[in-house]
């Protein structure tokens, strides 16, 4: 049993397939094609399959595709049909939106118009894909937890990409597609509206962010130094509380006074995860609709400390100064 | 079924090892640690960064040069002396002797090479030195008016130091660190995406994929460089994102030729804030407007004098930057004032 406690998961079970549930009407005739792969077993499930692809999926992938293609071609197509420049420079290219003059009409494509073509393609495999994990779970007779989780991040993709951009009347605040670009991207719109730290949602998301990692590593934690006791059979003890599931409540407890239960939990993670890309959409969209420069906004609302500079000579804006 | 924890430790130690080496690499980060000097207000990140590993080889880089040694006047101004000095537009108040000297420390420091056209050679017909059909000889007058304008007309920027034809050339005929209008990379035409002037990995701002050329535009004397809202809510004060990325650009440019941070000039939690920058800051914002006059009145004066082959590829003239002088230094050969030696290049132009 003590062979059992270790970062990896050392225990693989390769029996007959499971091939899950009986399925409603309305889906396609599923796959039932599946094998096991062995190094799939160390960070998961041996079992591969059967996947389930049906309309939305296919749809979805194919999307996707489209997307995919269309970036992936104009950036080909901008280091003139160069392969090897094309492997090189690959984290440097990118797609851009259109530039501020086309504001949210169709774009030529060679301005912008590509982009919004792969924009459109890519939200449609998305909103498809959506579409898919909530029909799939409800196939299965799970709750819908997973799609709206999926939803919340749904919701950041379409704030940065559409509705801030529809309600700004342009397309050219828009995010470009390309690794590094769409960094340059997200530095440059934090400096032009001012700093984007001192933006209370953005604020927010972070906490959300780090505290989504502190939660699931204090989770998985927690039920691995218990499942020597049993405490990975987590369903089951939300209502039958066993030794596993008392000793690491009482930890908790003994350590910061209070402990999650083993639904709670759950619970806590979920909202912690879905609240970081909901809270960051809404600072996205109250930037430069609501609000132009969060620093000076930080300052008006006594947020921002101000320092003890050399007042004695103070710096001051030559150009102020040659007018 | 169990299998041996150590052997697959090791497997996923090695592979962990191998990413984190690779990215470094691919990126070219230069490995801690680095030298830090704290330039403001305690807590604010205000400092200086630099790699003590580099600092022989770029002092090596801005070694000033000893100036030639005074010489006592003739007595006789090169106007005067009609017989000897004909086509002596620029300097012709000088002293004979202070005349001579300056030639000779303008060929070790612009053309010092050996051959048929270095030396003198490189800017006269030596049969007759007088004669303009050289045409580096109306660049070399024009371009010691520029120096001269920048030693009297934006002391704001050079101080006291100044420059002289050192500053820039390092005993090369063409500075190295020059730029002309940059079309970027042959991209395919017609319907295929523009790339906008930005997404490719450029040199000169910094490797990023920002901008490739911010200069075009913004060293334009009456240039928006400032793209940050002034006011909390929106009023219509700040530029686009796109702006925005070509102001970035230029600032990488600046960091990169000043071996600086961003820090060195401005306090990063508002980078528009005068009040809250660094007087170098302002130092800075001469320097950017002594470029933009500079190439305005005196590179872009030559287009006409330059041969093709002296130009960029869309047909403009090599400009000025801040690498051209600063060489990856904040102070230009670390501050030697090479100008003091030579006050002839420090009055003004008539």
């Amino acid at each position: 049993m003590i062979e059992y406690q270790n970062i990896f998961t050392r225990v693989q079970v390769h029996g007959p397939a499971d091939l899950g549930v009986p399925m409603k009407s309305g889906s396609w005739p599923r796959g039932t094609a599946t094998k096991t792969v062995w190094l799939a077993g160390i960070i998961g499930d041996a079992q591969i399959g059967p996947i389930y692809l049906g309309f939305l999926g296919l749809a979805s992938l194919l999307c996707g595709f489209i997307a995919i293609e269309i970036i992936g071609l104009n950036m080909l197509a901008s280091v003139n049909w160069d392969p090897i420049q094309f492997i090189r420079q690959l984290f440097w290219l990118g797609l851009e939106p259109p530039p501020a003059k086309y504001g949210l009409s169709l774009a030529p494509l060679s301005e912008g118009g590509w982009w919004q073509m792969a924009g459109f393609f890519l939200t449609a495999s998305i909103l498809l894909w959506w579409l898919r994990t909530y029909r799939r779970a409800r196939a299965l007779g799970m709750g819908t937890h997973i799609a709206w989780a999926f939803a919340a991040a749904i919701w950041l993709y379409l704030v940065l990409g559409f509705i801030r951009p529809l309600l700004l009347g342009n397309f050219s605040e828009a995010v470009p597609f390309g690794i590094f670009p769409h960094l340059d991207w997200t530095a440059a719109f934090s400096i032009r509206y001012g700093n984007l730290f001192y933006n209370p949602f953005h604020m927010l998301s972070i906490a959300f962010l780090y505290g989504s990692a502190l939660l699931f590593a204090m989770h998985g934690a927690t039920i691995l130094s218990v499942s020597r006791l049993g405490g990975e059979r987590e369903i089951e003890q939300i209502v039958d509380r066993g030794t596993a599931s008392e000793r690491a409540a009482l930890f908790w407890r003994w350590t910061m006074g209070f402990n999650a239960t083993m639904e709670s939990i759950h619970r806590w993670a979920w909202w912690m995860a879905v609240l970081c890309p909901l809270v960051g959409g809404i600072g996205i969209l109250l930037t430069g609709t609501v609000v132009d420069n969060w620093y000076l906004w930080a300052v008006k609302h006594g947020v921002a400390p101000m320092y003890p500079f050399d007042l004695t000579a103070p710096v001051l804006d030559p150009a102020a100064a040659a007018q | 079924m169990k299998f041996s924890a150590s052997a697959l430790t090791a497997s996923l130690l090695a592979t962990v090892i191998g990413i984190l080496l690779a990215i470094p690499m691919m990126l070219q980060w230069e490995r801690p640690p680095m030298d830090t000097a704290q330039l403001g207000y305690r807590g604010l990140g205000m400092e200086q960064v630099t790699n003590p590993r580099l600092a022989e080889t770029i002092a090596a880089l801005n070694k000033a040069p000893v100036p030639d040694d005074p010489v006592d006047n003739d007595g006789v101004l090169v106007k005067d002396d009609k017989e000897n000095y004909k086509n002596v537009q620029v300097l012709g108040d000088l002293d004979t002797a202070q005349f001579n000297r300056l030639m000779n420390s303008i060929t070790t420091w612009v053309a010092p090479q050996e051959g048929d056209n270095a030396g003198c050679a490189y800017c006269h017909n030596v049969e007759n030195m007088a004669s303009d059909e050289v045409y580096t000889k109306v660049v070399a007058r024009r371009m010691i008016q520029m120096t001269k304008a920048i030693n009297t007309q934006w002391k704001p920027h050079v101080a006291e130091t100044g420059v002289t034809c050192y500053t820039c050339h390092r005993g090369q005929p063409v500075p190295a660190n020059l730029w002309s209008i940059n079309p970027g990379a042959k991209q395919a035409g017609g319907m295929a995406a523009s790339r906008m002037g930005q997404n490719q990995a450029a040199a000169v701002v910094g490797y990023t994929s920002l901008p490739y050329d911010p200069f075009t535009t913004l060293f334009e004397p009456n240039a928006k460089i400032r793209v940050v809202a002034t006011t909390a809510l929106p009023g219509n004060t700040g530029g686009s994102i796109q702006d925005t990325e070509k102001t970035y650009g230029l600032m990488m440019h600046m960091s990169d030729s000043l071996g600086a941070n961003c820090t060195f000039c401005h306090n990063t939690r508002q980078f528009s804030s005068w009040e809250e920058s660094s007087p170098k800051r302002v130092t800075a914002w001469h320097g950017i407007k002594m470029v933009g006059d500079i190439n305005t009145t005196y590179m872009n004066s030559l287009t006409d004098v330059f041969p093709a082959n002296r130009k960029g590829p869309e047909g403009d003239v090599l400009k000025t930057g801040c690498a051209t002088c600063h060489n990856g230094v904040n102070k230009p050969l670390y501050g030697f004032s090479m100008a003091k030696e030579y006050p002839e290049l420090s009055v003004p132009n008539p």
